[in-house]
């Protein structure tokens, strides 16, 4: 893999730039692979790069049925944090920041992770004393949280109504100061070039038509583009997990909706830090383009379709008006839908299944983005030595049956 | 002031601007002069000013290109002050007296922006360069960023918030028509004539779309003629709206749409009580879709340049505004529209260079071009342009016969404006947001409508109808079809003759070669505001960027504010000449709302400042606020948190409160309690599976407390339910809860058990409460309900009785939230002032003493009792509180069988617990978390967490409750509480503070 | 947004109603009955299918009766409305 740096850079451009090699491969599909991923976005990608670099099993396949990095990864909010109550989360998602912090280098692609800081906003007493339980848990789990006054938070976002008396009163906030937001297209491709670099097989527009199975284990997919064979399957495709679960015989504890979000036209700076309120129901960070980048709750009821209803942009953008009434000459440039698979607790599914040798990594709702390094990382290591690791332990298939749930909806009562 | 040295004479081009009616305006600084009927485009034009803004990469100098709404160069800040908004489109600011404008994103100035030394460094900035780089050292992104983020973004928020108000509304109607060109006016006038209730909407602010900028005919008189009188009839008809200035954004299911109204957009500020734009959600039976087409720009080298435009909006400008975009204009076109223009131009009096077909045979309104002595160069393209400010001149060669190569001698040709058409592509934005199927026409190198599911047609240019007759024709035809579809008979429908039109196809060339290989010499725009060139693009699929969507976001085409209406044709006709494909099996990427920016206050609406979110108060609001009650928000309520006195504290303030309702009296308003009234034979039946404990056998007029669960064990609700009859419950429930709960009870009565004969209803406004308490409430309440048997034999603990209070009709239920003597008295909402003054009243002289809500979280802590969402979070059975006594093991009831499941059975469950600190002095912090290893820094292993902690001035100490994991077999034990800046040692104890027997309620 | 059909009010827009999720998820007869694994998949397993679905709604704004509808999870579009205890109208015993 030649490596990217202002001297390639400078280089490429004595000859126009006409040199450059592709990110990676479009390669045939082999008739079989030690392991394949299906889905190609940021965590399924993350998979495979882990797979080989941590595990070095290179002989991997990651079949995406449309093009890669265009499911949930190229449609959030691109926000990224650890600040999560419970022990599990909390653990799970600084993994997943850690590796954040360094993946630039890693992957020698500039995934723009920037630390910028994220706001969560109490507006009432109930919501202050939620904050207090979870900065403190969030502090004794080693991750950095901060509580801030209401003139700290005003000092940080100044456009933020911070005036007592009004209908959403800012009381204070939580800081992560290491959270922040990363270019989400960035990640998938990064991802993807490193992958294709230590030998995985990039596959797209293969969309997974079947699951094969020899009594109880998997053998294999039946794709468009003819049966894939494999020892081991990771199915990673949000918004369409149900959908595979169901290709091997299986139900998940899952509902897919739509999830909307929106930008602005590009403005010149106003918003640094990441700024997200459960009670007014919005979160807001500016991107280096300019955009002001959004996003709101979930559509109530279950859809593949991609989009959503216009009442939610309405209440949206209400609140963004309510905390930011500066905002409201801004135009909104461009919504869309995702689609998120929502388990019961909030918290996301990374186990094994009945099957031998199929594996499902689902469920992260509303927040799977910041994820995506350490699920593919405890996703690859579960894949490996088939058995998870003690960071994804906690979020297997069987705690439904136990009961031992981890109630994110906390965490998730704004979706982020 | 000057005298719009480009504006033509009225022989020569009348246009449709009122020349009697001059404006001023200011543009970057300097005053001009415009004339109503003008965008800020137009008079610009007008006034010779073609550099308007920069670019933004590269901060190029750049022009107005369009004459609506795709307009991607000239974005400018609108008004100064509150008012500012950022990113207009000149082409659609309509010009009035006192316009303030300014150009974005250059700095110092338009005409000297620093920010063009990015152009210098253009070599190394290619498509996606960032990704490459700014990634040593590892630290440094932030710092470059900041630079980074400094760059971008185009004009600038206002510093001040909207002084203007937003409306919104809803709208049914049988037709509604988008467009009002030729094809959407017919539309309207087939389908209004049927009586059906038609809106028609059009953007711009005067109805007639394309033909405001042509010099049509219809029925052998001026096509203008002909919009006068269809939109005179149109507006004669009862059932037919019209909707100028107003755009059709957004295309939602099931033909629900969103229409922007600019009512007020074009004045300098909205009258008074005048909404700035109001939002129109119209859910149409039918949808007829007359959107037009919007011109292709042709990509050739340095195609950009100030003075550079769209042929068709040279003509709008020429036509329309009576604007000479120049005095010698070149054309540039690979299509007969741009004849048009050309000719459009001559006969206003303005000069034209020259006319360059790309094709090598001419279109057939050659005739017309040389008869008036205009040069017309067939097979030739644009190899080049000069010009810094504005363009000079450009350089023209002949291409051969693929089309791929400039070949033969180079000439120049002198111009101060280039008119180019690249074709136009409808206009199908709104049909693909309706989920509706393109379809690739390689002849004409555009996408067409194919098939949708919603009940809408197509009709005009969108359609891919180029010629007026056809285009009305189409919306004629599709206007009856959608009435008759929703219902109204309508007549055979016939369009006006109009002359024929031939017509030659054009030569689509996704991009003109010049004399130098792409991308190694000037620059072939293809997305002019994000300043994508067609090398990027060409790059981007060599580097693996193919579906369209990764080309779309490695290099940024498309992402503009135009939103790729210019761009995204060309960009996939370059890449699939890139990747060797045809354009159709590439696709295209999705269309999403809205068609043009919407601002976020036509969205919020009214619901923004106080009317955020509706505010609840209770009837003895004003009272609480006159006795100065600081108050607390409880979802939408307004609750009194406590009532200082003047020069106390808040702290001062509680204690007494207190200290009233265990000494003397306290009372409180608990009107915000959830109430349902709930009714029926199996009323009981079904409570005893609402809730956890038994309700069978509990006596008429007695009272029982009672959790809820969800399905899955966990604490849902809870609550004081009170049998009024063999057949009636009163239920109260959490002030958050009440909805929830009643929604809850609903849902299981009609989905899971409909035998059971069980109503419901919320009375939770119906009924004033005041709850009082303390050892002296039953002498107080004795002084006002003189008809009510007080006695504590007859009206013991957990009863109602019902009476007059202070004349009143009242229910009073002898319950307990403090432990104290209590009787919570419910009378009609309209009476609940007047009871509660005349308890203030009556209690005067026994220290009577409201107490709010912080002072009742006191109190039952005292006794520990819970709060639902306090002391439990989603994840606490009833037996984590210790109520293991309130869960029947007999009955079924919602949440029994998890409560059997593993986790729930688990000695090490996080339980409720009392903790009391080891200096009765320090209150802990609510929310602090517990552990039993101290380290001297985390990470360490939590066990739980405070849920509520006081002062308790009755015990005169603090007093906390905690959820700790075995929390029952750790009584006695030493805990820690580690916060950021200190320790706190704690000792468990039972979760009972006060009177721990609980006698003093049955008092 | 969806234009649904309550039985009882007929067409409204979405936002007066409330979605309640897969329909016809009969509840055990006897829960205590079943083991963890069978409880399990009561209360959490879903369909989530990919097109048709039959579902519950609730009309919360208006007559605050529940039904079922059936619906397309792709294109939105509606085939069914029918009462709780009944199935889609032409598809009985499905």
């Amino acid at each position: 893999m030649p490596r990217y740096s202002i001297f390639s850079l400078l280089r490429n451009a004595l000859t126009y730039h006409r040199d450059w090699q592709a990110a990676w491969r479009s390669p045939e599909p082999k008739p079989a692979y030690d392991v394949i991923i299906v889905g190609g976005g940021g965590h399924g990608l993350a998979t495979a790069y882990y797979l080989a670099k941590e595990h070095g099993i290179t002989n991997v396949a990651v079949v995406e049925k449309g093009w890669l990095g265009g499911g949930n990864t190229g449609r959030n909010t691109t926000i990224v944090r650890s600040n999560y109550l419970w022990d599990e989360s909390a653990h799970l998602y600084e993994h997943s920041l850690k590796l954040w912090e360094g993946l630039s280098q890693d992957l020698n692609f500039n995934v723009m992770f920037s630390q910028r800081g994220v706001l969560n906003l109490a507006h009432n007493q109930h919501d202050l004393r939620e904050l207090q339980r979870r900065v403190n848990a969030i502090r004794l789990n080693g991750i950095d949280s901060e509580i801030l006054t209401t003139a700290q938070v005003k000092t940080m976002v100044p456009i933020l109504d911070c005036s007592p008396g009004i209908r959403y009163p800012v009381l204070g906030a939580s800081l992560q100061r290491r959270g922040g937001v990363a270019r989400h297209d960035a990640v998938a491709w990064g991802f993807a070039r490193a992958a294709d670099a230590r030998g995985v097989d990039i596959i797209q527009n293969c969309e997974v038509t079947g699951i094969r199975r020899e009594g109880d284990r998997v053998v294999g997919v039946e794709t468009t583009r003819g049966f894939i064979g494999a020892g081991k399957v990771g199915c990673v495709a949000a918004g369409h997990s149900s959908v595979l679960a169901a290709m091997a015989g299986l139900r998940l504890p899952i509902e897919s909706h739509p999830l909307q979000a929106l930008v602005s036209e590009p403005i010149k700076p106003i918003l640094d830090a990441v700024v997200m309120s459960a009670a007014v129901h919005v979160y807001v960070s500016q991107s280096d383009k300019g955009e002001l980048v959004m996003g709101a709750g979930i559509d109530a009821f279950t859809s593949y379709g991609q989009r959503g209803s216009l009442p939610i942009i309405e209440e949206i953008m209400a609140s963004a008006c309510v905390l930011f009434p500066i905002f409201s000459r801004l135009k909104m440039l461009r919504s869309w839908g995702g689609i998120v698979d929502v388990c019961p607790d909030a918290s996301p599914i990374i186990s094994a299944t009945p099957v031998k040798g199929l594996y499902f990594n689902c469920g992260w709702g509303t927040g799977g983005f910041k994820a995506t390094p350490g699920s593919g990382w405890v996703f690859a290591h579960t894949i490996a030595q088939n058995r998870p690791h003690p960071l994804n332990q906690a979020f297997a298939l069987d705690r439904f049956s136990s009961g031992a749930l981890i109630d994110e909806h906390g965490a998730a009562a704004v979706a982020h | 002031m000057n005298d719009q040295p480009f504006r033509l004479d009225t022989a020569a081009a009348p246009g449709r601007i009122d020349r009697g009616h001059a404006m001023r305006f200011v543009f970057n600084g300097r005053g001009h002069e415009g004339l109503a009927g003008d965008t800020l485009a137009s008079a610009l034009i007008a006034n010779g000013v073609h550099l308007v803004g920069r670019s933004f990469k590269y901060h190029r100098p750049r022009g107005i290109l369009t004459s609506g709404p795709e307009e991607p160069n000239a974005l400018v800040q609108l008004r100064a002050g509150e008012r500012s908004e950022p990113n207009v489109r000149a082409t659609q600011a309509e010009l009035f007296d006192g316009l303030i404008a300014r150009s974005q994103n250059c700095w110092p100035s338009v005409g000297f922006d620093l920010g063009a030394v990015n152009e210098l460094a253009s070599r190394i900035l290619p498509a996606g360069f960032y990704y490459k780089t700014f990634m040593w050292p590892p630290s440094a992104w932030m710092f470059y960023e900041r630079l980074i983020r400094r760059a971008a973004g185009l004009g600038r928020a206002p510093d001040d918030p909207d002084p203007d108000i937003y409306d919104k509304r809803y709208a049914h109607c049988d037709v509604l028509v988008v467009g009002a060109g030729p094809a959407g006016l017919a539309a309207a006038l087939a389908a209004g004539r049927s009586g059906a209730r038609v809106i028609l909407c059009d953007e711009q602010a005067e109805m007639g779309g394309q033909l405001l900028g042509q010099r049509a005919v219809i029925a052998d008189r001026p096509a203008l003629d002909w919009v006068k009188a269809a939109l005179t009839e149109l507006a004669a008809l009862p059932e037919v709206t019209l909707l100028p200035r107003t755009t059709c954004f957004g295309y939602y299911d099931h033909n629900a749409l969103a229409l922007v109204e600019r009512v007020a957009d074009h004045l300098a500020k909205p009258a008074a009580h005048q909404p700035r734009q109001r939002l129109w959600r119209v859910r149409a039976a039918r949808v007829v879709l007359a959107t037009g087409a919007i011109e292709r720009p042709l990509v050739f080298r340095d195609n950009d340049r100030p003075g550079i435009m769209l042929a068709g909006a040279a003509a709008t400008y020429v036509t329309r505004y009576a604007a000479a975009p120049g005095r010698r204009v070149a054309v540039f076109t690979n299509n007969d529209s741009a004849y048009r223009a050309a000719l459009a131009l001559f006969d206003a009096g303005v000069g034209v260079a020259a006319v360059i077909d790309l094709r090598p045979e001419p279109g057939p309104l050659a005739g017309e071009i040389r008869a008036r002595g205009i040069e017309l160069l067939t097979g030739h393209g644009i190899v080049a342009t000069h010009g810094a400010r504005r363009i000079a001149a450009i350089e023209v060669m002949q291409l051969d016969e693929s089309g791929g190569r400039a070949i033969g001698p180079v000439r120049s040709i002198a111009c101060d404006a280039l008119a180019m058409s690249g074709g136009w592509n409808p206009t199908v934005h709104l049909f693909s947001q309706a989920r509706g199927r393109l379809r690739y026409d390689a002849a004409q190198g555009v996408f067409l409508p194919d098939r949708c599911d919603q009940a809408l047609a197509n009709a005009g240019a969108c359609n891919g109808a180029w010629s007026l007759g056809d285009c009305l024709a189409e919306g004629f035809a599709a206007g009856a079809t959608a009435a008759s579809a929703a219902g109204y008979a309508t007549a055979a429908p016939s369009a006006p003759a109009v002359p024929p039109e031939s017509r030659a196809p054009l030569r689509v060339l996704w991009v003109v070669p010049s004399d130098r290989p792409i991308g190694e010499g000037g620059k072939h725009f293809v997305d002019f505001q994000n300043d994508v060139t067609a090398a990027d693009l060409g790059l981007a699929a060599r580097e693996g960027y193919r579906s369209v969507e990764h080309l779309k976001r490695y290099t940024t085409t498309g992402m503009g504010t135009d939103q790729g209406k210019l761009s995204n044709v060309n960009a996939l006709g370059i890449l699939s000449e890139a990747l060797a494909a045809e354009p159709s099996t590439i696709g295209t990427t999705t269309f999403r709302p809205p068609y043009t920016p919407i601002s976020y206050g036509a969205l919020a609406g009214r619901d923004v400042g106080a009317l955020a979110d509706p505010v609840r108060t209770t009837a003895m609001h004003t009272w609480h606020a006159e006795a100065g009650a600081a108050f607390e928000d409880v979802g939408q309520w307004k609750r009194p948190w406590y009532y200082p006195k003047l020069g106390e504290s808040m702290h001062d303030a509680v204690n007494r409160e207190v200290k009233a309702a265990r000494t003397c009296i306290g009372i409180l308003d608990a009107s915000t309690l959830g109430k349902i009234d709930i009714r029926g034979p199996d009323a009981a039946e079904f409570l005893n599976r609402i809730y956890t404990n038994a309700w069978s056998k509990l006596e008429v007029g007695r009272s029982r407390y009672g959790f809820m669960c969800k399905d899955d064990g966990m604490v849902f609700d809870d609550g004081v339910t009170t049998r009024l009859a063999a057949d009636h419950f009163h239920m109260t429930t959490t002030t958050g809860g009440a909805a929830r709960v009643l929604a809850w009870l609903e849902e299981w009565s009609q989905t899971e058990w409909p035998e059971l004969r069980v109503y419901m209803s919320s009375v939770t406004e119906q009924w004033a409460v005041a709850a009082i308490c303390g050892p002296h409430a039953r002498d107080l309440l004795a002084e006002l309900a003189t008809d009510i048997d007080l006695d504590p034999k007859t009206f013991p603990f957990m009863a109602v009785r019902e009476g007059r209070v202070a004349g009143v009709p009242a229910r009073i239920f002898r319950i307990s939230f403090t432990g104290e003597i209590s009787y919570e008295i419910n009378v009609p909402r309209r009476w609940g002032l007047a009871l509660w003054r005349a308890l203030m009243q009556a209690g005067a002289d026994k220290g009577v003493t409201p107490y709010g809500t912080e002072a009742m979280h006191v109190l039952r802590a005292e006794k520990g009792f819970v709060i639902v969402g306090q002391e439990t979070d989603g994840t606490v059975t009833p037996i984590d509180l210790g109520m293991a006594g309130m869960v029947s093991k007999t009955k079924d009831f919602i949440g029994k069988r998890s409560l059997a499941r593993g986790d729930s059975m688990r000695p090490d469950r996080k339980q409720l617990v009392g903790l009391l600190t080891d200096d009765p002095r320090i209150v802990l912090p609510e929310g602090g978390q517990i552990v039993a290893e101290l380290k001297p820094e985390p990470p360490m292993a939590m066990i739980g967490h405070v849920t509520s902690s006081y002062h308790s001035p009755n015990l005169g100490r603090s007093i906390a409750l905690a959820l700790i994991k075995g929390g029952r077999d750790r009584m006695g034990q030493a805990l820690h509480v580690p916060l950021a800046d200190r320790t706190i040692r704690v000792k468990v104890v039972e979760p009972r503070f006060f009177d721990p027997e609980g006698k003093r309620q049955n008092g | 947004m969806l234009l649904i059909t309550c039985p009882w009010c007929g067409p409204r827009a979405e936002i007066e109603f409330q979605y309640g999720g897969e329909a016809h998820i009969a509840r055990p007869a006897d829960p205590v009955a079943l083991d963890d694994a069978a409880w399990a998949d009561h209360l959490f397993m879903r369909k989530n299918p990919k097109g048709k679905h039959r579902e519950r709604w609730m009309h919360r704004s208006g007559c605050r009766r529940w039904f079922n509808m059936e619906r397309d999870t792709i294109s939105h579009e509606i085939t069914a409305v029918y009462r709780i205890g009944t199935t889609v109208p032409g598809k009985e015993g499905t």
